[in-house]
């Protein structure tokens, strides 16, 4: 699938920074009376790399902006600052025009695969489409890349599905689909945004299996999820969001068997676990999560912190590592740790 | 997928395109409303072949009470209601078919271009949209047919001019529905060019909508028609439904008691304007999401017998 | 032994699909819920669970027929269709639907809504219902004087509470949520559950839990019935279904779910469940079930009672009772 190999010192992405915010509308009375602009504070410096072979998961709460992250990696949302560098080519303030040939280079996978394919298209068409945008190959290298494509996607034989519509399909077939629709021109980063949450549980992991295998094949993947469980056994590395911010980010196991922030920890103490003899007392963090608008000051976390200490309320701590941590990529965003 | 669901809905979207004729042929309006259509356009379409000569032509006394030689007697000038009826099918159905597609034309191309762009494109045009929806109707056909002239073409202009408003508004917004879809929007962070979405993704998606909204402007057009050459603005060379009342009329076939002069024409655009309507409606049921009221319905379900499980 | 509270017997469910044949959607289930216990109903898309909950609420679509026996209290809810079903809805048996926080009409205050089926119910008017109105408010864990807010002004989980709350307003004895946290967060779906756990254990509720989610199941539920293609394939307590499964549906939906700590390979479940517009012959499970055998394609497999208060539909079942016997 990966037609060069990239040197192993640059990562395929690189996110520095990363601040996207929206203005909230004040509606006409908010104007009239000069409420001041508010902004939603989506994402408030997220850095990451994700490297080929890699499968990064992004998990928070809604509203932690890990979507926010995505869409603005696509470039398909606007930074207000930071950088991101594909390949080492900082693509943030790139022209649609000169994005065009990167939009093969990176592709997205979204949630819902009811919605994401078009009901009168049939698969092969719906699969050869960004072949056609992109206008690549002759007719009949169109129809070979599609084949391969559905095949990757563990739709083999791929002549039992060519000819089929979405409605004919199964959900699972379905986002299966929309993954050979991204495959087919050969990217090398693939954001995955929830692609299992709207798939029956029993076919949930034939899907993550693919995602596994493409990442084997040297694929780099950056998995949106609110789901701590998938995230634990497929992803290789977890960063766990909350309001705008990564506040610990490490090595999937390390995460999740020594978590360091204690925001991770109620959020994986609230996790249900298979196994009914396993009904430990979650820890659950009372009231919602807060208001992207009004981010507390200091710690972003503190009011909701069991934790808190008082100097919690002034200080806004950067990631480093925790003392206690098990892994030297292990990071968290908390003075306490 | 889920047949539960397949059961409890069953226009998901993803069927409707296989579904839809199926299901608005299933419903008995819709079967009558195709049946009375057809029949005239059926008659219209053969009338050459089954009327000799002109149908303007005088055969028997004027305002002869029906008889076995003419079914429907004839009209102030002489000449057989049939043949008149048939020959004013041709031309009533042509101005409201083709008023109606002008129509479609016009408002299809507004919606799709308002809800597609959105922005200032959709201020603008749905601007213009709410200016032509409230002039009034009818002076305003009067007035064009009274400066643009009397021919056939410039009725079905008229006609099509005014009634697409309605047809702007569905379709924009169903488009803007559509435009938001995921399809939709993958297709576009590829790098799809907005003809290419316009074409592909989001016209294919309100063509069946579009089609409806046509079969029920053509009662509409066909009633404008009528009252336009009541009036007495419609072409003079043609006859047509409307024509054949005003003729009525103009030789005063009440005070000769003449009700057949005046009455089938009358039934006839009826009939075509409740055809079409039920038909239309029976299509705008199946397609416009906004229509559909089961959930509304009164939930009772039946109880049977437990069936007898084999041994 | 007193009777259960609620006792369902025999459930089917059809539906009619206008000339196209019909969907046999439930093909006849037994289960029973007492008093205070946490039930769940676990299974995939299209396995049947929320068309079983509707008809005990007796809230089918006009193109649904219904067999069997819902006995509430002893008495058969279904024996005269709407007419003896009405009669019990929310006064004794309340439903959460599914995405019922977003069902609420915009223009109407919280506490205007839920005075409504007080009054359509004839339990209070007037001043007393809106006084119940902000109690129910309390016991779901919203203060008292948010009564007076829109929907808007709720959050998502605050609205699944006044969901419950709506669903408690005539007093029931039994509560079925169809998939109460499915849209949730992690954590309001943590507090979410918290709440119905409570509701069972302080006010004696019975709660049917009908859900995707088998951990959710395993956290809150005492019992539970895993159901496929419109049957149960295995009832029993939630500790004998994760450690003691006897039914391959339930193990392999197990391994099918990823869990956090767990260290065996997460695999899923080759194949689809069968369609429900014709009648299946055999084990409906048998084309995807790796211990298929002889009979499985061919027998219907009986419930079988394998422990105590545990039953399971499955041959595997047949052959180590006759080796025992």
């Amino acid at each position: 699938m990966i037609a060069e190999t990239s040197s192993s010192g640059t990562p395929l992405l690189e996110v520095e920074d990363l601040v996207v915010r929206y203005p909230v509308a004040r509606g006409l009375v908010g104007t009239l009376q000069r409420r001041p602009k508010l902004q939603v504070h989506a994402v408030e410096g997220v850095s990451f790399t994700l490297r080929r072979g890699e499968m990064l998961a992004l998990v928070g709460e809604s509203g932690c902006g890990k979507t926010t992250t995505a869409q603005t990696v696509l470039r398909m949302l606007e930074p207000d600052r930071g950088t991101i560098r594909y390949r080492g080519q900082d693509i943030s303030r790139l022209s649609s025009r000169r994005l065009r040939p990167l939009r093969r280079q990176i592709q997205i996978i979204y949630q819902d695969p009811y919605e994401s394919l078009d009901p009168r298209f049939r698969v092969r068409s719906a699969v050869e489409e960004p072949l056609v945008i992109h206008r690549l190959g002759s007719r009949e290298e169109r129809r070979k890349e599609v084949a391969e494509a559905l095949r990757l996607a563990g739709l083999d034989p791929p002549d039992l599905y060519l000819e089929r519509y979405p409605h004919e399909l199964s959900g699972g077939q379905r986002q299966r689909v929309a993954i050979a629709a991204s495959l087919v021109l050969h990217p090398d980063v693939l954001v995955a945004d929830e692609p299992v949450s709207m798939l029956d549980v029993s076919v949930r992991a034939g899907v993550l299996g693919i995602l596994s295998e493409l990442r084997a094949q040297g694929l780099g993947i950056l998995m949106i999820t609110h789901d701590l469980s998938t995230a634990a056994r497929f992803a290789d590395r977890i960063a766990v969001m909350y309001l705008g911010r990564i506040v610990e980010e490490g090595p999937a196991q390390h995460v999740v068997n020594n978590p360091q922030h204690p925001y991770t920890r109620a959020l994986l103490s609230v996790v249900p676990k298979r196994d009914p003899r396993e009904r430990t007392t979650p820890q659950i963090l009372r009231g919602e999560t807060p208001n992207p608008v009004r981010v507390p000051q200091g710690c972003r976390f503190h009011p909701r912190c069991p934790w808190m200490i008082e100097d919690c309320k002034s200080v806004d701590p950067a990631l480093r590592r925790p003392a206690a941590a098990t892994s030297p990529d292990h990071r968290a965003a908390c003075i306490r740790v | 997928m889920t047949i539960v669901e397949a059961a409890s809905a069953p226009e998901a979207p993803a069927s409707v395109r296989a579904g839809v004729f199926r299901h608005v042929l299933g419903q008995p309006q819709a079967i009558v409303g195709l049946a009375v259509v057809s029949v005239f356009a059926l008659v219209a379409l053969l009338e050459p072949v089954l009327i000799s000569g002109d149908p303007k032509e005088k055969v028997a006394a004027v305002f002869q009470a029906p008889s076995s030689a003419h079914l429907l007697g004839t009209d102030g000038g002489g000449a057989d209601m049939l043949k008149l009826l048939a020959a004013g099918a041709q031309i009533s159905l042509l101005v409201g078919f083709a008023a109606a597609v002008v129509s479609a034309l016009i408002g299809g191309s507004f919606g799709l271009l308002a809800g597609f762009f959105g922005g200032k494109t959709d201020i603008v045009l749905m601007r213009i949209t709410d200016y032509v929806l409230v002039i009034p109707d009818v002076p305003l056909m009067v007035v064009a047919a009274a400066l643009f002239g009397r021919s056939i073409t410039n009725i079905i202009l008229i006609i099509g001019i005014i009634y697409w408003t309605t047809t702007a508004r569905l379709i924009r917004a169903q488009v803007k529905s559509v435009r938001e879809r995921v399809y939709v929007r993958r297709a576009r962070a590829l790098g799809a060019g907005n003809w290419r979405l316009i074409g592909k993704h989001v016209l294919p998606q309100v063509a069946p909508l579009l089609i409806a909204n046509t079969v029920l402007l053509v009662a509409y057009a066909i009633f404008a028609e009528m009252f336009i050459t009541f009036l007495g603005l419609g072409d003079p060379s043609l006859i047509s439904w409307g024509r054949l009342i005003e003729n009525a009329f103009t030789d005063d076939a009440v005070l000769n008691n003449a009700w057949w002069a005046i009455v089938p024409p009358g039934v006839c655009v009826m009939l075509v304007v409740l055809g079409s309507t039920l038909l239309g409606q029976a299509m705008e049921d199946t397609l416009n999401p906004r229509l559909r009221v089961g959930h509304l319905s009164v939930r009772r379900f039946r109880i049977r017998p437990v069936p007898r499980t084999e041994p | 032994m007193r009777a259960p509270l609620l006792d369902v017997s025999d459930l089917h469910v059809w539906f009619d699909l206008g000339g196209r044949g019909e969907v046999h959607a439930v093909r006849g289930i037994d289960f029973s819920v007492d008093e205070g216990e946490r039930f769940g109903l676990v299974g995939e898309s299209g396995c049947g669970k929320t068309t079983a909950i509707l008809a005990l609420m007796g809230l089918l679509p006009p193109n649904a027929s219904v067999a069997g026996q819902v006995l509430l209290a002893g008495e058969n809810v279904l024996a005269r269709g709407e007419d003896s079903a009405a009669p019990h809805r929310w006064s004794e048996i309340a439903m959460v639907f599914q995405g019922a926080m977003n069902a609420f009409n915009p223009v109407r205050t919280i506490g205007e809504q839920i005075v409504e089926p007080m009054e359509l119910h004839d339990v209070a008017e007037g001043r007393v219902a809106v006084l119940r109105a902000r109690e129910l408010l309390e016991v779901v864990g919203i203060p008292a004087d948010r009564a007076a807010r829109y929907p808007h002004e709720f959050s998502g989980g605050m609205r699944q509470r006044a969901a419950i709350a709506m669903a408690l307003a005539c007093n029931p004895k039994i509560l079925l949520a169809d998939e109460p946290t499915t849209a949730l967060d992690v954590m309001v779906q943590a507090q979410i559950l918290e709440l119905l756990t409570a509701l069972a254990n302080d006010f004696g509720l019975a709660l049917v839990l009908v859900t995707h989610d088998l951990p959710v199941v395993a956290q809150v539920c005492e019992r539970a019935a895993v159901m496929y293609a419109g049957v149960i394939a295995e009832l029993g307590p939630v500790d004998e279904l994760y450690h003691d499964p006897r039914h391959p549906y339930t193990r392999l939906l197990f391994a099918a779910t990823p869990d956090l700590y767990g260290d065996d390979e997460v695999v899923s479940i080759p194949g689809a469940p069968p369609r429900l517009d014709r009648e299946p012959i055999g084990c409906p499970f048998a084309p995807r079930c790796d211990r298929a055998f002889a009979p499985c394609p061919t027998v219907t497999p009986r419930m079988l009672e394998v422990g105590t208060h545990h039953l399971a539909a499955c041959h595997l079942n047949e052959r180590v009772v006759e080796a025992v016997s």
